[in-house]
């Protein structure tokens, strides 16, 4: 059965996780290696089920037990391939970046990588899920392991974060929790397919838009969209610098955008021509996260924060590339989770590497630090761009995509949008890149040496990722990003694959 | 922490052993009778926190509790997915049960193949695992320190 590896996203994952505690009170260094060593395995695992997908051009399945449509479902077409991808190429780069930038915590090493890998778990099962009320577990999972993450170094401004974190997180978890029941209650089904079929024949009824409406509400506030964004800076801010990658990166992209347009397009069907209110909303929605995000991050003066207030402009553009709900809109949303997640996995690693070696991210007193800490300026500066949208970076062409499909659909003024906060994103990056690392210093706070060499090359393996992924934009759009667009744009043809293959 | 009176020593010391008989039935019978591995591992646990409260203990007996629990938890998740990879290798089914392991008579106390591994697995990991919550809500000093 060629669907046989999926089930190790996430028993790989969970057994490092219980492999860490046992074997870390032989010597405490086990945790760090097994961490590494799983997620390396990971990354291997997904790039093999990609190739898979890739070549056989038939997604894999799987039931569980060998039970049909009553059975848990795992599924993995082009799409999963490439949120898998993502997941374990930040997650593999966050737990090599982990084993030095610890240092700087006493203790608690195998509690901070046992609580990383289940994020993992989470994320890698959500992706490869076909089931509803899994994907809802799976949700809780990551998030409940983020928490503590975001509480990792326990002084009061992080345990205040995280709280506050953790009451907005499960108030959407709860609603999500709500809306599942209204669709278990109507449809007495779980699995995507399968439900999706059942929904087909209700039409578009009230109660049709109310789940719709519920969802969104739930996913808008794991993934930091604006009216919902409250949580997102601060427990970004105050998360170990690694695990800032894993939510800016993966995190509010696999549990929000990705759940929510794997529900949305595949299952209850939205589409451009037919449901034109869903997709305004998106843009309405997704516009005004990318024009306030991207002024609040202008104003930061803290590193790690201006990042995430960064993240949540991003998220802007995602959401707008989805509403517009062409080819080239959903390319273009794709295209930018996959440069964001390498982009701001970079940016975010870097900001740890900065505050581990100088002890503050306050952009006013460190200075000059180029000289003295190359690697970590010119990842950052590169990533930089590619945030920006500079050629021939990730990031240029899925801004460029996004707004080829703004142009295509006639949006003009939201092309206009688009360009012109590309520009805002080079002007508070650049910002950092002249207080932080150029600026001729004259204050008391600046580095003598480098991050150490498994932080720096984490930090490279990223920024080599960006800048291959623009330079072969073309490969990576025909064989990644365009097959997993296509999936979301044929919408029900989902169920036809899973229950015919 | 420190213990409380003799009044209540006594008494748990009579109730303590019942709870933990109570609870490793209801784990091992937790494929014929209501229960299984979480409610039993619930029982377990509120059995060491009645014995822990009532006669309490010096910190470094209460170090070396709480690391124990840690072991028995990963030990007991271990073993869940342990079971879950037997199937998946044998027969590639995750929690593959049937015509895999030994099935037993219904109703007598070994059958069902893997479920009643699969509970005392549960109630390893929930026993333990609700244990050392107790233990790190209650002596957050060495916990955050450590």
């Amino acid at each position: 059965m060629e669907g046989r590896i999926l089930p190790l996203f996430v028993a790989i994952p969970l057994a490092g996780a219980f492999l860490v505690p046992l074997l870390s009170k032989l010597w405490t260094r086990f945790a760090d290696l097994i961490a590494s060593i799983t997620s390396a395995l990971l990354l291997g695992v997904s790039v093999y089920g990609w190739l898979m997908v890739n070549a056989g051009g038939m997604p894999l399945h799987y039931w569980v037990g060998g039970w049909r449509i009553i059975g848990i479902a795992m599924w993995f077409d082009a799409l999963t391939a490439l949120i898998v991808l993502i997941i374990n190429i930040v997650g593999f780069c966050a737990s090599v970046y982990s084993i030095r930038y610890l240092d700087r915590y006493t203790g608690g090493r195998w509690k901070f990588f046992t609580l990383l890998l289940l994020l993992i778990a989470g994320l890698n099962g959500l992706a490869i899920s076909g089931d509803l009320f899994n994907m809802f577990v799976f949700i809780e999972i990551s998030a409940i392991a983020s928490y503590a993450l975001v509480a990792f170094g326990t002084e009061e401004e992080e345990v205040e974060a995280a709280f506050k974190y953790m009451v907005l997180g499960e108030v959407g978890g709860a609603v999500l929790l709500f809306g599942i029941a209204l669709i278990y209650a109507r449809a007495s089904t779980l699995n995507l397919a399968h439900l999706s079929q059942v929904l087909a024949g209700f039409g578009r009824t009230p109660f049709y838009w109310f789940v719709i409406a519920t969802l969104l509400i739930g996913f808008a506030i794991k993934m930091g969209m604006e009216p919902f964004h409250a949580w997102l800076a601060d427990a970004h801010f105050s998360a170990p610098a690694p695990i800032s990658a894993m939510l800016s990166g993966v995190f509010i992209k696999v549990t929000g955008v990705y759940a929510m347009s794997r529900l949305m397009f595949n299952v209850f069907g939205v589409s451009r021509a037919e449901t034109p209110a869903f997709f305004n909303l998106l843009i309405a929605f997704g516009a005004v996260s990318m024009v306030l995000g991207g002024l609040l991050a202008y104003t930061q003066n803290d590193y790690k924060r201006l990042l995430a207030y960064s993240s949540i402009s991003q998220i802007g553009y995602i959401l707008v590339a989805l509403g517009i709900g062409n080819f080239w809109g959903i390319a273009g949303a794709l295209f930018h989770i996959l440069a964001h997640a390498l982009g701001k996995g970079t940016l975010f690693l870097a900001s740890g590497s900065v505050e581990r070696q100088t002890g503050t991210r306050n952009l006013e007193q460190l200075k000059g630090l180029e000289k003295t800490m190359p690697a970590t300026t010119w990842s950052h500066i590169l990533a930089s761009f590619s945030m920006a949208g500079l050629p021939p970076f990730a990031g240029f062409f899925s801004k460029l995509f996004i707004i080829i499909g703004a142009i295509a659909a006639r949006m003009y003024w939201l092309a206009f949008l688009a360009a012109l906060f590309s520009a805002v994103t080079l002007g508070y990056l650049t910002k950092v890149v002249n207080m932080a690392f150029f600026v001729k210093q004259n204050s008391s706070v600046t580095s003598t040496r480098e991050a150490p060499g498994l932080m720096v090359l984490a930090m490279l393996v990223l920024v080599v990722l960006t800048v291959a992924v623009g330079v072969g934009f073309r490969g990576v759009l025909d064989h990644l990003v365009g097959p997993a667009a296509r999936v979301l744009l044929n919408g029900l043809e989902y169920a036809r694959l899973v229950l015919g293959g | 922490m420190r213990g409380m009176s003799l009044i209540v020593q006594v008494m748990t010391g009579l109730l303590a052993g019942i709870l933990l008989l109570y609870g490793g039935y209801i784990i091992l019978h937790g494929h014929l009778t209501p229960g299984g591995g979480f409610a039993g591992g619930v029982l377990v646990a509120a059995a060491l926190i009645l014995v822990s409260l009532a006669f309490g203990a010096v910190e470094q007996v209460e170090r070396r509790e709480y690391i124990l629990s840690s072991i028995f938890e990963s030990s007991g998740g271990l073993l869940f997915l342990g079971l879950a990879v037997a199937g998946y290798l044998a027969a590639d089914y995750f929690f593959r049960n049937a015509g895999l392991f030994y099935i037993g008579r219904p109703l007598e106390l070994v059958s069902g193949g893997i479920i009643p591994l699969a509970n005392i697995a549960i109630g390893l990991k929930v026993g333990a695992g609700l244990f050392a919550i107790f233990l790190a809500l209650g002596a957050s000093r060495f916990v955050m320190k450590e």
